[in-house]
């Protein structure tokens, strides 16, 4: 684990899109006006909301959308936890699998045939040429790397959302109310 | 009538001769998590969540399927406790396909509530994802296996109030499934009345009314108290 450097004013908070729908984040962009006081107290480095190309070095908090379903996902989940001091899984499908992981009954050869393959244009054949190898089985964030932190929802709700950052911001655990941790 | 006197969470409480730990507790306010007791109908002892421990035994005992004794001591809350009740609510989320954003019974759920409240915060066992079936033969209702916790309140309803037994079940341990009759559609079934009996006892979302969408499902397990005491208590009687 790697610890924020000392003489750094600002936490450093990245945003995470694996195998989702963008649900999570569009309930981040929600927070509306909040997002500006959010954005005094930390630097965001980097997200889908970011231009930055490679996940950067000495993140603080980093909110994981979606569950790992491919080899960038799986890359990127261990560089993540590798650079950053709290993960957090971020919504549903990040902390079970939800319904990312409802194609894991079917096994992913039929999958992309049916998905692909046999589909007419424009997702023909050569579509799964450019897209990243599924895994076998769509796995939980927390299956795959250590997590420090959930938060329930498909998507989690804005109250869900400012509660957990401001407790992991103020260096506390997360500890929401029963009715803010339900799944769904 | 006649009382027998027991030790509940180090109070002294008193309680009727054949009452179980369950009702002894709920009694006094205490309040202990349930899956596939209902009230009204037969305890069958099958979730396990309302495990307690009682002084002398080394094994934790269901509270609903336990009969209060004289003298007996009981703790409702431990840590240990706590533990095994979340194990088991993750046993349950990990063994069918529980996705709750697209379930009928989505913030209707006993399952989903319980899971919240006794924090229950990530399945650390290997999701199973069964490739199970649902059956919408049936003209009103619908059975969904994905979501089924196998508490078999739809098999005891059926069976000891509305007294057609349509459901039933097959297998065992992890291959088992509610049936009715014997594994025909539901919708073929000559002994289901339609009464929904089933649909509203049903604590998750794998029994349903057709045309019920995400979230929309919500049950009343209420009714059966209210059934019931028109029968016994002679209130439907003019
Ligand atoms: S039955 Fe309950 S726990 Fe299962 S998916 Fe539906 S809402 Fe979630
Ligand atoms: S609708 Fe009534 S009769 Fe039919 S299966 Fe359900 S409880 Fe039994
Ligand atoms: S269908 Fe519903 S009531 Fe019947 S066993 Fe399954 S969860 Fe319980
Ligand atoms: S409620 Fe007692 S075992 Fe299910």
């Amino acid at each position: 684990m790697q610890e924020s450097s000392p003489n750094k004013s600002r936490p450093r908070l990245a945003t995470v899109w694996l195998g989702g729908c963008s649900g999570c984040h569009m309930s981040f962009l929600d927070l509306d006006e909040a997002i500006i006081d959010l954005l005094q107290e930390v630097d965001l480095v980097y997200g889908p909301l970011v231009d930055t190309k490679e996940y950067p070095e000495q993140v603080d908090i980093c909110l994981v959308e979606g569950a790992v379903t491919n080899l960038d996902n799986l890359k990127l989940i261990r560089q993540i936890r590798r650079s950053t001091r709290l993960v957090l899984s971020f919504g549903d499908c990040a902390l079970t699998g939800n319904v990312t992981s409802m194609r894991n009954r079917i096994p992913v050869e039929d999958l992309l045939t049916a998905v692909y393959h046999e589909a007419s244009s424009p997702i023909g054949a050569e579509a799964v040429e450019a897209v990243p190898a599924l895994l076998p089985r769509v796995l939980p964030v927390h299956q795959v790397v250590r997590v420090d932190a959930v938060l329930p929802g498909c998507p989690p709700d804005v109250d869900r959302i400012a509660a957990t950052l401001s407790a992991l911001l103020d260096g506390q655990t997360v500890k929401l109310e029963p009715r803010m941790r339900t799944f769904g | 009538m006649p009382v027998i006197t027991l030790t509940i969470d180090e109070a002294l409480v008193s309680a009727r001769v054949g009452q179980t730990v369950l009702e002894a507790c709920r009694d006094e306010g205490i309040s202990i998590p349930t899956l596939c007791h209902l009230d009204g109908i037969s305890a069958r002892g099958g979730c396990r969540l309302c495990l307690v421990e009682v002084a002398g035994s080394n094994r934790l005992l269901p509270a609903c399927t336990t009969l209060a004794a004289e003298g007996m001591q009981v703790s409702t809350r431990s840590d240990r406790i706590d533990r095994y009740r979340r194990m088991i609510l993750e046993l349950s989320f990990a063994e069918r396909n529980h996705q709750c954003a697209v379930c009928v019974s989505n913030q209707n759920c006993e399952l989903q509530a319980l899971a919240a409240e006794l924090g229950m915060e990530q399945v650390r066992y290997d999701y199973l994802d069964p490739d199970l079936s649902m059956d919408l033969s049936h003209e009103r209702f619908g059975i969904d296996h994905n979501r089924c916790v196998l508490c078999l309140r739809c098999v005891r309803v059926c069976d000891e109030v509305e007294g057609a037994h349509t459901w039933d079940v097959k297998a065992r341990g992890i291959e088992s499934q509610v049936i009715t009759d014997l594994n025909q559609p539901w919708g073929e079934s000559l002994s289901c009345t339609s009464c929904g009996k089933c649909v509203d006892a049903c604590p998750t979302g794998a029994l349903f009314t057709r045309g019920a969408t995400v979230a929309e499902m919500h049950k009343d397990a209420g009714f059966l108290r209210r059934i019931l005491d028109g029968r016994e208590k002679r209130q439907w009687r003019r």
